[in-house]
């Protein structure tokens, strides 16, 4: 781990203190989703689609309305008529028309474990039974699952009335092709036709789920004057009450979302799939009522990542110098349209490299799975694969070191990179330069091992953000916040009031607010929560400050531009008065003293990893095993290092998963063939080896600590990194993931 | 919406006439299976008869002349903790305790193992290849049983109703057995194929018995008679491992699904038992 | 059908409940105790989030029936602190950073806690299977393993400290 000799810059920031929830979360205290209780709460049940494409003929209620214990029922009829329309949250603006039809289906079903009716009892027992007495009359139709079967003419076809948007013209017949997107710049394929070395090659990924621990839960309670409350585990709960009061079409400020703490998210906690559910059921019913996923229902119906299929075409100068690239990737869109990741697709596709001739096109197609979701950095995991094994191509065919050819291309401040947009004060050659001196990067490798290099970018966000810093009468602080604490943000915000305010760490507590005691807050998503709403904590503080300065003029009786405040006291000549005495005195020099900035900063930087992964593959098997991983990221500067380590230790591991073992399977019948965690195979302890964490530290002049962001980084690079590692085991390309054991021992026979 | 009856006999009869006096009914030993297949709605049990309580069929019993019996409840961790049973069937031991987690292995059983009748359990191909038997306890009295027979296929086993396994019979080692597996994942995984072998060899090191079974690759477990016959005889040379693969591969029968395919299950079925064979032959001759 | 009586010995105190009897043990703790600190992640055993001590034994609490308890002793996350003195391994989550959402964590530490109860110095590697049951998605593991070691090498010093 490198420490900068600048770190002394700073008191509390970049230091490892107990989190301020962390007892709570040791000892069983806190309070999650799924066990959050309300006086008198009814338990909810939903019933789902054994079916991945089927019209609804008719939804028969009246056996399950009779069930002694039933309070009510809620169809997609009880849900009221929307048009399309964008509504403002999660991570990008939302259809309405389409995430009512996610949470329950009208007129059809168009995957496996669609809502189609949801009943509330007063026990979960006659909630599950009285589900199996609703009978739906369901007509049957073809589905399809993969991309390129979804493009076929002949292709079943989800949603009659939508038109691929993008085209030049509007097409006149519907398609499953959502959306097409691109950008060109220069003439990439005269740049191609002249490069000494061109790789060509087709990837190919799986839908992938999140794999959050925590199921989806919530309560809801709806009052009579048509005011509600919710309860839930969320990364936004501006986003809930938006989608909430759109999809019911209430009125924002009539809902109360209360974030319980929250069992993971990596964005797939970013919209709503139960809340809107809920809240119709409990205005039914008259009492409040949970409702909460098991396992199976948050793997067929939350949103996965999207699979993909991506051709690149990638070329280079004798000296490793990219001259050309063109990318087509089509991602899996899932059930309706509006999944994003297109868009970030595009803009993440060699972002880090300067790349003058590019034609890159993205493709959003819909199928018979879940709506694609948000999952940490959406969209550019996947065609950073491509991207990432193509240079290692190049690499290899132009016998270049792998760190030396990115560091060739790679965008320097000023530069204007693969999107065409000037780069501010990135740290990307500093991060390659620390990975080729790494001790990991020269280490021997033992037999059948052999070592991968990546890199991987996320652009990050900022935002709108608001925060309130109080000052106690005694003196202490008080945080309230917007943003859910998914891994640590209490901690970091505690450490920036601190450092601001120049008191201890101790002094400064944080409250995540509901949405009605704190103003709007983008939700915790983007990479943004450290940064931007660290701003307004910072800026909420030094307005305090600026209060605390003049009241301690005022009992000076000196002019405020006179009072100095450091080392969290206010200073005039050789008197001091410390944040405690001016507390102290408020009640008679002003009354309270508090602040608060509701800001919107949209001067982040992008973050940027390399990550270092030796591979052993045992050839009669094929099983591949991660023998040493290094993770190395400019992070801007860490507020809170353990945590900042965590992210990119966790982002590794994901990433690490997604490349060997995680897939969505489903079965020829259009089901979901393992929607547990035993057929799902996220990574257990035991697959994996400690994943050194190493922050590069390359500030963002624009955050008053340097912060840039790093939760979503560290999940771009490791697909490449384990692909490239595996592919020079074995000396085959591995264009294919996940690169499970038959997988490897297939291509291994056949390359015999 | 209806729960079954709960019933904790704590006696063999109490619990073989609460069995068969209820057709839906189904003992419980670990209920790492039966529980998440009652939560699934795979199986709806009219009545659960918990065999814990019974006296006597929860620990390890050496048996006379060698040999021990592992009683129904014992739970898999609890098998390494028996110095002389670990030592004697070192691969019965690991393959119990590949099942699933050390949470899991804390309840689950080898007779629940078996008479969950998986394909793809662990413990069995290690049994078979052990020559392992079972005593299962009924309305008729009772019986003992080899446990390759158990199984009858997936889910299926050939227990009469009212039967149940009271304990299962490792015979005296005469040589040393092992358990190997293919997963994608180190821990917390299904046997994409799983081979057991148990071998005896005389003073000069020639193989005396060898008994290969393999598991995944069948609707049961499948003991390879052609595969230990290629070892008799032998001193387990490259040659005669190569037979013997050969002769594991030619008895596979296994199914495309999830967790692999055919061919793959059939060409690690042959390089497992490869592997499996050897860390037999090892550990007796370590003990020769 | 009636509901049983279960009665039992919960961190210690004496517990009775009423019950289905297909109802799990979580299930028991969670919504008739009031002892949430037991997680689901998955209700099948696979992910460890309700890992609680059974008579000694860790055990995924979704995979124990609530009728099976009668008589026995369950240990669960909110019986591992010493009233408000917490564990070392709990302490050494936090001086770690050895979680982020929180939500595997007290499976974690009652696991992490049956190992060292009776493997007072594991390796690495055995700290690694003997965790393998107990999924966390947040933190790669790094930090957890590093939290266990830690907590195993206090303890030791501690128990030689006494001895």
């Amino acid at each position: 781990m490198n420490a900068p000799a600048e770190k002394k810059l700073f008191r509390l920031v970049g230091t490892r203190p107990i989190r301020p929830d962390g007892i709570e979360k040791v000892t069983g205290k806190a309070i999650y989703g799924p066990d959050f209780v309300a006086p008198n709460m009814l338990q909810g049940a939903i019933l789902r689609s054994p079916h991945p494409h089927a019209r609804i003929r008719g939804i028969d209620t009246s056996k399950a309305e009779v069930l002694p214990g039933v309070k009510a029922i809620v169809t997609g009829a009880d849900f009221p008529e929307l048009d399309s329309a964008m509504v403002a949250g999660g991570e990008a603006p939302a259809n309405i028309k389409y995430m009512a039809r996610k949470c329950m289906a009208t007129d059809k079903v168009v995957f496996d474990g669609h809502p189609v009716a949801a009943v509330a009892a007063t026990s979960a027992t006659i909630a599950e039974a009285a589900i199996q007495l609703i009978e739906v009359d369901y007509e049957v139709l073809p589905h399809v699952i993969d991309i390129e079967d979804a493009l076929r003419p002949d292709a079943p076809i989800l949603h009659d009335d939508l038109f691929t948007q993008g085209l030049p013209e509007l097409p006149t017949t519907p398609s499953n092709a959502a959306m097409r997107v691109e950008v060109r710049r220069g003439d990439a394929a005269r740049a191609l036709s002249e490069a000494a070395a061109v790789f060509s090659g087709r990837f190919t990924l799986r839908p992938v789920h999140q794999g959050y621990i925590e199921p989806h839960a919530c309560v809801a309670s709806w009052h009579a004057d048509g005011q509600a409350q919710i309860w839930c585990s969320t990364q936004g709960h501006f986003t809930v009450r938006a989608l909430t009061a759109g999809i019911l079409g209430m009125e924002i400020a009539d809902i109360r979302v209360v974030p319980l703490e929250i069992g993971g998210g990596f964005g797939g906690k970013t919209t709503v799939y139960l809340e809107p559910v809920a809240v119709l059921l409990s205005r039914k019913a008259g009492r409040p009522v949970r409702l909460a996923m098991k396992r199976d229902d948050v793997f067929r119906a939350t949103g996965p990542a999207p699979g993909a299929v991506i051709d690149i075409r990638l070329g280079a100068g004798a000296d490793g110098t990219i001259s050309g690239a063109e990318v087509e990737f089509k991602y899996t869109g899932g059930g309706f349209p509006g999944a994003h990741e297109v868009y970030a697709g595009l803009h993440c596709t060699m972002s880090y490299y300067n790349v003058p001739d590019a034609h890159i096109v993205g493709w959003n197609v819909l199928s018979n799975i879940p709506t694609v979701h948000a999952y940490r950095a959406p969209g550019a995991p996947q065609v950073n694969f491509a991207v990432e094994s193509a240079m290692d191509e190049l690499a290899r065919r132009l016998g270049i070191d792998p760190i030396d050819i990115r560091l060739r291309n790679i965008a320097r401040p000023g530069d204007t990179g693969g999107m065409g947009m000037p780069h501010g004060a990135i740290g990307y050659a500093e991060t390659l330069e620390a990975a080729k001196a790494h001790p990991h990067y020269s280490a021997p490798l033992g037999p059948n091992q052999a070592r991968g290099v990546a890199c991987g970018s996320w652009g990050n966000y900022g935002g709108p953000s608001t925060a309130a810093v109080s000052v106690a009468e005694d003196g202490s602080i008080l945080v309230t916040e917007g943003n859910p604490d998914i891994g640590g943000s209490r901690a970091s915000m505690a450490i920036m009031a601190a450092e601001t305010l120049g008191i201890a760490y101790e002094k400064v507590r944080v409250v995540v607010a509901d949405t009605s005691s704190i103003g709007y807050s983008m939700g915790t998503g983007g990479s943004r929560t450290t940064f931007a709403t660290g701003k307004a904590v910072i800026q909420a503080a030094e307005a305090v400050i600026a209060i605390l300065r003049e009241r301690a003029a005022k009992q000076w009786n000196v002019a405020a531009g006179e009072v100095q405040w450091g080392g969290g006291e206010a200073v005039h000549g050789d008197r001091r008065l410390s944040l405690g005495q001016i507390a102290a005195a408020s009640g008679t020099t002003g009354g309270p003293i508090s602040a608060q900035a509701a800001i919107d900063p949209h001067d982040y930087l992008p973050g940027f990893g390399v990550h270092i992964c030796d591979t052993e593959v045992d050839r009669e098997t094929g099983q591949v095993s991660i023998v040493r991983y290094t993770a190395l990221q400019d992070v801007g500067r860490a507020i809170h290092a353990d945590y900042v380590e965590g992210q990119i230790q966790g982002g590794a591991v994901q990433g690490i998963g997604w490349a060997l073992n995680e897939a969505y399977v489903y079965n020829q019948a259009g089901l979901l063939d393992n929607p547990g965690f035993l057929d799902y195979r996220m990574p257990v302890a035991s697959d994996m080896p400690m994943i050194d964490a190493v922050m590069i530290e390359v500030p963002n002049p624009a955050h008053p600590y340097g912060v840039k962001g790093v939760g979503e980084t560290p999940i771009v690079p490791p697909l490449a990194a384990v692909a490239n590692a595996v592919s020079g085991a074995i000396g085959i390309r591995m264009c294919d993931l996940p690169i499970t054991p038959d997988r490897v021992y297939g291509l291994l026979l056949a390359a015999e | 919406m209806s729960s079954p009856a709960y019933h904790a006999p704590e006696t063999i009869e109490q619990a073989v006439a609460l069995l068969a006096g209820d057709t839906g009914a189904r003992p419980l030993a670990g209920g790492t299976d039966i529980i998440v297949q009652m939560r699934s709605g795979r199986s709806a049990p009219s009545a659960i008869v918990d065999l814990k309580r019974i006296a006597g069929i929860g620990g390890v019993r050496p048996l006379p002349g060698g040999g021990f019996a592992i009683g129904a409840t014992m739970p898999c961790t609890s098998l390494k903790d028996d110095a002389a049973l670990a030592a004697a069937w070192p691969g019965v031991v690991e393959a119990a305790n590949l099942i699933g987690s050390v949470q899991v292995r804390n309840r689950a059983t080898l007779a629940g193992n078996l008479c969950n009748a998986s394909p793809a359990a662990d413990s069995v191909p290690a049994l078979v290849a052990a020559g392992a038997t079972c005593l299962v306890a009924g309305p008729h009295g009772e019986r003992v049983v080899p446990v390759a027979d158990i199984p009858a296929g997936p889910g299926r086993t050939s227990l009469a109703p009212g039967e149940f396994v009271v304990e299962i019979r490792l015979p005296p080692q005469a040589g040393a057995d092992a358990y190997l597996r293919a997963t994608p994942r180190t821990e917390m995984d299904i046997a994409v194929v799983g081979v057991g072998a148990s071998l005896a060899l005389n003073a000069d090191g020639i193989c005396t018995a060898a008994r290969i079974a393999v598991g995944a690759v069948a609707p049961t477990v499948l003991l390879v008679g052609d595969a230990g016959a290629a070892l008799v005889g032998t001193r387990l040379d490259a040659a005669a491992l190569e037979r013997m693969a050969d002769a594991v591969r030619a008895a596979c029968r296994p199914i495309d699904d999830k967790r692999g395919t055919a061919e793959y299950r059939t060409a690690m079925a042959g390089v497992l038992a490869g592997r499996v064979v050897k860390i037999a032959l090892e550990r007796a001759g370590s003990k020769a | 059908m009636s509901k049983l009586l279960v009665s039992t010995s919960v961190n210690g105190d004496p517990q009775q409940f009423l019950c289905d009897p297909d109802t799990t043990l979580l299930d028991a703790l969670r919504e008739e105790m009031g002892l949430t600190g037991s997680k689901e992640g998955c209700g099948s055993g696979d992910c460890g989030a309700c890992t609680v001590m059974l008579d000694g034994r860790m055990v995924c609490s979704c995979l124990v029936l609530a009728p099976e308890v009668e008589g026995r002793q369950v240990t669960t996350i909110e019986g591992v602190a010493e009233g408000s003195r917490l564990h070392p391994i709990q302490r050494k989550f936090l001086e770690h950073g050895a979680l982020q959402c929180g939500f595997c964590t007290p499976g974690f530490i009652v696991a992490a806690k049956a190992l060292l109860d009776r493997n007072p110095d594991p390796s690495e590697s055995e700290v690694r299977y003997w965790l393998a049951g107990n999924l966390c998605r947040c933190t790669g593991y790094d930090k957890i393993v590093r939290a266990v070691l830690d907590a195993a090498a206090e303890l030791r010093q501690d128990r030689r400290a006494v001895a």
